[in-house]
């Protein structure tokens, strides 16, 4: 059977949203199960990340990392890519930050975070090529040869920071802090120059850049030529090679724009949070973009939606952690592994219900294609 | 006279889409019936009624003259009816048996349903005559011989009403008339025979009577031997039609694709294309007719630049073409438009917006704006090309599987065509298409051979290459077996070539 259709906006809104609550009632039954209230559980959630300033500065410091590893993720799948690779993209794109940061101390903010920037851009575009080349050129499944990368990714870095970028008489696996001037802007920093004062919080000004990395996918993928290809490749492989359209250079260069991609965890967690390069800085959120990735539909909007509500279940699940110590915070992943199974896995299940609703009100003049 | 199938005013809602509008349909038991009709007329929405797919919104069905409830096509197959799919539901890794077997097994352990099977089928092939090896691997048997399982796996679920959905879509003209000899045996051992299809000769040469649908209603009935393809034809499209191709007298000029002695080896090392040259000039239409897999789609593949030829030459209105480097999207720059053979596969991409599908190959065309697309300029590109090919419906920005396969071949006709070949390399143009926007690209492809254009011509349907070509090439096993012109061509002599029979061997 042909999945229901539906018209765009159910497709980008109610789906997820049907999707997100049937997710939290069954979190819902697990809380009940363990003897807590979960309407209280689900009060404090969502006090917790939407109910102070200071809540949704973290909210949005969250939601940061999971624009640009949803965005990548997305970006490769609209070409047929499965890039599970995001979290090693992005670690190795915190290296290219940081070398740039540790060897050019000297220079000025307006300078040296545009450069660090573009060398963990680089950094991560590098290694998501490389297995980009290897699908193109040799057929190795991407998918297998990412998450390859992932781990090379690791222990190269744990090589690194133990043997060579450690701090000199430093214990612990990481380089020493960067300059000042490679501190990406906080918000309650900017805003304080403004005389508003807001809690401190992690939340830079890496959040914008996400947001424009989210305009940038969305006007790459359907405004431009490389877009359409991208499309075109991932819809249909064969009407590429039909179009003449160059498999090998296509899958590259967006395989290099997923890890370019991926590259702004590390802009928002080394340069924006940490000031300095630190073990599995990257803690998970490269995977948990591909959730967000799938809810949102590889679709920017969709990914930023989905970003915010991962956002959301970060930090207000810290606060539930906190605030009933019955709920620890394995089963905030709980949850989270709930919205992933059913924004994930289950995406299909309740479409065909939501088409029948639509079907009562809307129109159909389509005409009956089933005979061709 | 008892009646096998009998369907009562059958109404079929899809929201606000009426796909049957009060059908009435009887079928005599032990005969061929066959059923016509453009796509989407409904043809197939009343089948899947028959055989329990969907629920009939209204009405009422009658088997063998008891009224029939069917919810699922458990209980179409309990009552005996049997549906042959044109896409066969095999699984190519089993054998023949174990295919047969599925979903009738008949126990925990697997030899006794085997055995058992295995005398069915050989009273079966007695019977009917439907032989087969029943340990062959699917994989390793032809197209025909896969139909011919479908078949037996109806019947040893005790089908006595098979329904047959465009049935020889795949099949060679040899192994179409086998099929037939088949359906003739079946009828006179008092099978039930509904036959869906959209190829008129096939109408006249097999069934006994005809039921034509337009637009989900019965458009009429005939006795097969009372009717002609002309009436049956007239009723599909509810007017006139013209079956012939008016052509005036070619004018070839100058040469304008040459090929040298071209081989293509795919994958295996097996050759597909085996030293074949011919040249094709300005202003004649060549055919190549030849059975589906002979060689045609990797000549037509190779020459569009999408398939590594292994050696040989192209000529280009007189410039070399470098086939080290073949790319379509070069050959379209020089003046080289292909219409492929499956506009599913190659031809469209059939998620896209159809304006996006209009400008495949051509997406890197200045016409196109600069850095970004020009959405503006890709839809009434499309919106223009609607008009002069009569897309319907008139929405560039529709998805392009809502199309109907007419309007979807004429969407790629219109992109291939419309930006001024010189050569036009055309595969299959009008598979799956219905009459009328047959009708419409025959006459399209006339037209541009009339204004001085090369056009070759790939289709399995002999009477399209009679019908279109100024000579016919004929390929069999990646040879070209003989040439014709369009006046010394007849059905039986291109028949012989097909076969392989050359003119050298004779």
């Amino acid at each position: 059977m042909r999945a229901a259709k539906l018209p765009v906006w159910a497709d980008l809104t109610l789906v997820p949203l049907a999707n997100v609550v049937a997710a939290f009632f069954v979190s819902g039954l697990v809380v009940l199960a363990i003897g807590e209230n979960p309407f209280n559980a689900m009060r404090v959630l969502i006090s917790g990340s939407l109910g102070s300033l200071e809540g949704i500065s973290f909210t949005l410091y969250y939601a940061t990392n999971f624009i640009f590893t949803g965005l990548s993720v997305a970006l490769a799948y609209r070409a047929g890519l499965f890039n599970i690779g995001a979290e090693g993209q992005a670690y190795l794109a915190g290296l290219g930050a940081a070398l740039v940061c540790l060897s050019l101390p000297g220079l000025p903010a307006i300078i040296l975070l545009p450069l660090a920037i573009v060398a963990a851009g680089v950094f991560g575009a590098i290694w998501a090529m490389i297995p980009g080349w290897l699908q193109a050129k040799r057929g190795s499944h991407i998918v297998i040869t990412t998450i390859m990368f992932n781990w090379i990714a690791t222990s190269l870095m744990a090589w690194l920071l133990v043997n060579s970028m450690r701090a000199p008489g430093s214990m612990q696996p990481e380089t020493k802090s960067f300059p000042p001037a490679a501190l990406m802007p906080k918000f309650d920093g900017i805003l304080s120059l403004f005389g508003i004062a807001v809690p401190s919080s992690p939340l830079n000004v890496s959040f914008l850049l996400a947001l424009i990395a989210a305009a940038f996918v969305w006007l790459l993928v359907w405004r431009t030529r490389l877009g359409y290809e991208i499309r075109t490749l991932g819809a249909n492989a064969s009407a590429a090679d039909y179009a003449g359209i160059g498999t090998t250079r296509v899958i590259v260069i967006t395989m290099g724009l997923s890890g370019m991609l991926a590259g702004g965890l590390a802009v928002n967690e080394v340069l924006g949070v940490q000031n300095r390069l630190l073990l599995e800085f990257t803690s998970g959120y490269g995977f948990v973009g591909i959730a967000v990735a799938l809810m949102g539909r590889a679709h920017p909007v969709g990914v930023v939606l989905a970003s915010l509500l991962f956002g959301m279940l970060y930090q207000g699940g810290a606060e539930l952690a906190f605030d009933q110590p019955r709920i620890t915070r394995d089963m905030i992943v709980v949850i989270q592994g709930l919205v992933v199974l059913f924004a994930g896995a289950l995406e299909g299940m309740f479409r065909t219900p939501i088409a029948a609703v639509l079907g009562l009100f809307r129109r159909t003049d389509e005409p009956d294609s089933r005979s061709a | 006279m008892t009646l096998a199938i009998e369907l009562i005013d059958i109404h079929k809602r899809f929201g606000n889409v009426h796909a049957n509008k009060g059908v009435n349909l009887s079928v005599q038991k032990g005969s061929i019936h066959g059923i016509v009709g453009e796509n989407g007329a409904g043809k197939s929405t009343l089948m899947s009624i028959l055989y329990g797919y969907y629920g009939a919104t209204s009405g009422t069905i009658k088997i063998d003259g008891r009224e029939a409830r069917m919810r699922s096509s458990r209980d179409a197959i309990a009552l005996g009816i049997g549906m042959v799919h044109q896409h066969f539901m095999l699984v190519e890794t089993l054998s023949v048996l174990e295919n047969i077997l599925l979903g009738a097994e008949g126990g925990f352990w697997l030899s006794a349903g085997k055995d058992a099977m295995r005398a069915k089928l050989a009273t079966l092939a007695k019977t009917y005559g439907l032989e087969v090896d029943p340990d062959a691997r699917v994989a390793d048997i032809g197209v025909g011989q896969r139909q011919r399982v479908e078949i037996l796996k109806a019947l040893v679920r005790g089908a006595h009403v098979l329904i047959l959905d465009e049935p020889t879509a795949v099949l060679t003209p040899t192994e179409a008339d086998n099929l037939f000899d088949m359906l003739r045996v079946l009828r006179d051992e008092g099978k039930t025979i509904l036959l869906i299809t959209h190829k008129l000769r096939e109408i006249m040469h097999v069934t006994d009577h005809v039921s034509v649908m337009r637009r989900g209603e019965m458009a009429a009935h005939f006795e097969t031997s009372h009717t002609s393809v002309e009436e049956i034809a007239d009723a599909m499209v509810g007017r006139k039609v013209s079956l012939i191709v008016h052509r005036g007298p070619a004018n070839p000029g100058r040469v304008l694709l040459e090929a040298r002695d071209l081989v293509v080896r795919d994958m295996h090392g097996v050759t597909r294309v085996d030293h074949v040259s011919f040249s094709l000039r300005a202003g004649e239409i060549v055919g190549i007719a030849g059975v589906s897999g002979n060689g045609q789609s990797e000549l037509l593949e190779a020459l569009a630049g999408m398939q590594r030829l292994t050696s040989g030459g192209i000529t280009l209105d007189g410039a070399p073409i470098d086939t080290s480097r073949l790319d379509p999207s070069h050959m379209r720059e020089l003046g080289l438009m292909h219409v492929p053979e499956d506009r599913h596969r190659h031809g469209l991409v059939m998620s896209f917006e159809a304006c996006e599908s209009g400008i495949l190959g051509f997406q890197h065309d200045a016409a196109y704006g600069g850095a970004l697309l020009d959405r503006a300029a890709v839809e009434s590109g499309l919106a223009a090309d609607m008009e002069t090919y009569d897309i319907r419906p008139r929405d560039p920005r529709l998805t392009t599987h809502s199309f109907s396969g007419g309007n979807q071949q004429k969407i790629v006709l219109a992109r291939e065509i419309e930006r001024g070949p010189k050569v036009l390399l055309v595969g299959q143009p009008t598979r799956g298409v219905d009459i009328g926007a047959i009708e419409f690209i025959h006459k399209r492809l006339m037209a541009l051979r009339d204004a001085g254009k090369a056009i070759l011509l790939v289709s399995v349907e002999l009477d399209e290459i009679m019908a279109l070509s100024d000579r016919i090439l004929v390929m069999c096993g990646g040879r070209i077996t003989g040439e014709r012109t369009a006046a010394n061509a007849n059905p039986r002599d291109l028949g012989l070539l097909m076969a392989g029979v050359t003119d050298k061997a004779a």
